[in-house]
């Protein structure tokens, strides 16, 4: 034992250093926002005068006319949390019901589903543009620029993985759980959500990580749908439309990144187990 | 119970179709309306002119003829698959060593973990600008403080000529990726029975002969998956491209100028919206499609052999 030590205690140390190698961007990032623009010139790589500057960089950005950083806080949250209801809602029940009916339909609607999680952005991006506009002018509503819009792009990017996923596991829950309860007189969408719901809690918590971190993080469909500089933009969107219009001020980009990076780097500092569970879980499938 | 359960269902209750409307019809709409519309465009003279009515017209393959006889697509393309190739071999190398040393009893062995991993939850999109300002701005700057004033002239620096860019991409892409893949590797690496390890090591086998007669083998499976994963995720890089190098710096080939860290997710998006070619974006991204499916087909097939043979 004691002769395998010394060995450990170097690879100890060499983790050490990869660790902090790994995270030496967040700290040039966070050294930075509390910089006045000379400072970053003169050294990227020195420690602020005063660290109260970042609160005034960050309190600028907050306030910034050009950045937009609350109201696209506001509507990220807004979009993430509507999508993910959908979406988590939407999906769970879709895959009951298609597990629990086998028919030669229901089978075909799930294959449908999987097959389509080939298909990339790119192909649809173009058409989906032009598609919402037609529906905007048969219909009048609209769905370029808008919340509704941009949800129900997410809802059917993300409905094949989500449904994929709720299908596993929906299918090693005992029928038995079911049959009682029909017994007892219950409706099949009450058995669905007073019985099947709860007990899909950990596949619910996968997939709202996975679709979390997607959306969340998101700029290409944002992007198409919001657009730059519109009413509703996402973080991303506003932290490249500010990136590309003040090319020079890294103080206040790097500011504005920092902001984007805390809510997540929280998120993942409370829910750490269940978000690496669930996006390595995401990737196997 | 079973067959009185069964009895009492339709072939189709109520609650089946009620279930599932809502999702049908955002899939339709997102996915099937405009994938089925985007390959018929890809077959017309679609633009932003010529939307509907009289001016849309089939013109056969005469866009794909187009994009193959095209310097920019041809030059994205080669550039993608040269990308992909790196990335896959630069992310699993590091994932691989990164999962070994966190599989070993170190300490702070979590920590490190949850380190690793952390790139991986910010979008591609904000850690390219970071990236932007390490290699234009604290690179430079490092090699002043150690004495390396090559560093900071501005020819340089690695973004400043369309080979080193490509490097840089991929530096981003596998640090901002190598934790998540270290995951995979890092359950693997647990599934192997350590009495295998400990039975090797009594009889005197190398850390080497034990990682390539037991470890590797023991967690191939976890290969099919992360191969396929980082060839598909690098194949569709965009966020790191748009703001890492926005395609630049230019790059002669075929005798025109050309973005020479283009990868064809941009290339398609830059031919649609900025060269205003719809049909032309559009050809592009089927052939982007079909390359991604044959991939998937290719996994899935893989993925069925193995699982007759285990």
């Amino acid at each position: 034992m004691k002769r395998r030590k010394p060995g450990l205690v170097l690879l100890e140390l060499f983790a050490i250093a990869l660790f902090l190698v790994f995270l030496f961007p967040f700290f040039i990032v966070l050294i930075n926002s509390a910089k006045a623009p000379f400072e970053i010139t003169q050294n990227p790589l020195s420690m602020p005068a005063e660290w109260k500057k970042l609160i005034g960089n960050v309190v600028s950005i907050w306030t910034s006319v050009n950045v937009r950083y609350s109201s696209s806080f506001l509507s990220s949250i807004i979009v993430t949390t509507l999508s993910l209801l959908f979406l988590n809602f939407l999906s769970a029940q879709a895959a009951w019901v298609l597990v629990r009916t086998k028919t030669r339909l229901s089978n075909a609607i799930f294959i449908v589903f999987v097959a389509a999680m080939v298909i990339p952005f790119q192909i649809v991006m173009f058409p989906l543009l032009t598609w919402f506009r037609e529906i905007y002018d048969m219909t009048g509503i609209k769905l370029l620029r808008s919340y509704s819009g941009i949800i129900l792009a997410y809802i059917g990017f993300g409905v094949s993985q989500s449904i994929f996923m709720f299908h596993g596991f929906i299918k090693s829950i005992p029928l038995e759980l079911e049959e009682a309860a029909i017994i007892d007189g219950c409706g099949r969408a009450e058995i669905f959500y007073r019985i099947i719901f709860p007990i899909l809690k950990p596949i619910q918590a996968t997939v709202l990580v996975l679709n979390g971190i997607w959306i969340w993080n998101d700029y290409l469909l944002p992007l198409l749908i919001l657009g730059k500089g519109n009413a509703v933009m996402t973080i991303p969107l506003a932290v490249s439309n500010f990136a590309g219009a003040y090319v020079k001020q890294w103080d206040l980009i790097l500011t504005a990144i920092l902001m984007a990076m805390i809510p997540i780097v929280i998120f993942f500092l409370i829910a750490q187990k269940s978000i690496i569970k669930g996006m390595v879980a995401g990737s196997i499938k | 119970m079973k067959e009185r359960y069964a009895m009492r269902k339709a072939k189709h209750p109520p609650v089946f179709w009620l279930f599932l409307a809502p999702v049908l019809l955002a899939f339709v709409l997102v996915i099937i309306i405009p994938f089925c519309l985007g390959v018929w465009y890809s077959f017309t003279n679609w633009s932003a002119t010529a939307r509907l009515g009289d001016t849309l017209r089939f013109i056969g393959f005469e866009n794909y003829t187009r994009i193959f006889h095209d310097p920019s697509f041809l030059y994205s393309f080669m550039l993608t698959v040269v990308y992909t190739v790196l990335n896959m071999i630069a992310i699993n190398v590091i994932s691989f060593g990164l999962a070994m040393l966190v599989t070993r009893s170190l300490k702070g062995r979590n920590v490190y973990r949850a380190g690793f991993f952390v790139p991986n939850l910010i979008g591609g999109l904000i850690l390219g600008y970071v990236w932007q300002f390490i290699f234009n701005a604290a690179v430079p700057s490092l090699g002043t403080a150690l004495g390396l004033a090559s560093w900071a002239q501005p020819e340089n620096l690695l973004l400043a000529k369309s080979s080193t860019a490509l490097v840089a991409l991929v530096i981003v892409s596998a640090w901002q990726y190598a934790g998540y893949v270290m995951m995979i590797y890092v359950a693997a690496i647990e599934n192997v029975p350590q009495e295998l390890i400990e039975a090797a090591q009594i009889d005197g086998a190398s850390p080497w002969k034990r990682l390539t007669a037991i470890i590797l083998p023991m967690t191939s499976q976890a290969f099919t998956i992360t191969l396929f994963l980082t060839l598909v995720n690098s194949f569709k890089q965009f966020d790191v491209n748009v703001s890492l190098t926005s395609g630049g710096p230019s790059v002669m080939f075929a005798g025109q100028p050309l973005y020479g860290t283009e990868l064809l997710a941009m290339n398609i998006y830059n031919q649609g919206f900025k060269s205003n070619d719809m049909a032309g974006g559009q050809a592009r991204a089927v052939v982007f499609f079909l390359v991604l499916a044959i991939v998937s087909v290719i996994q899935v097939s893989i993925n069925k052999k193995r699982e007759i043979e285990l």
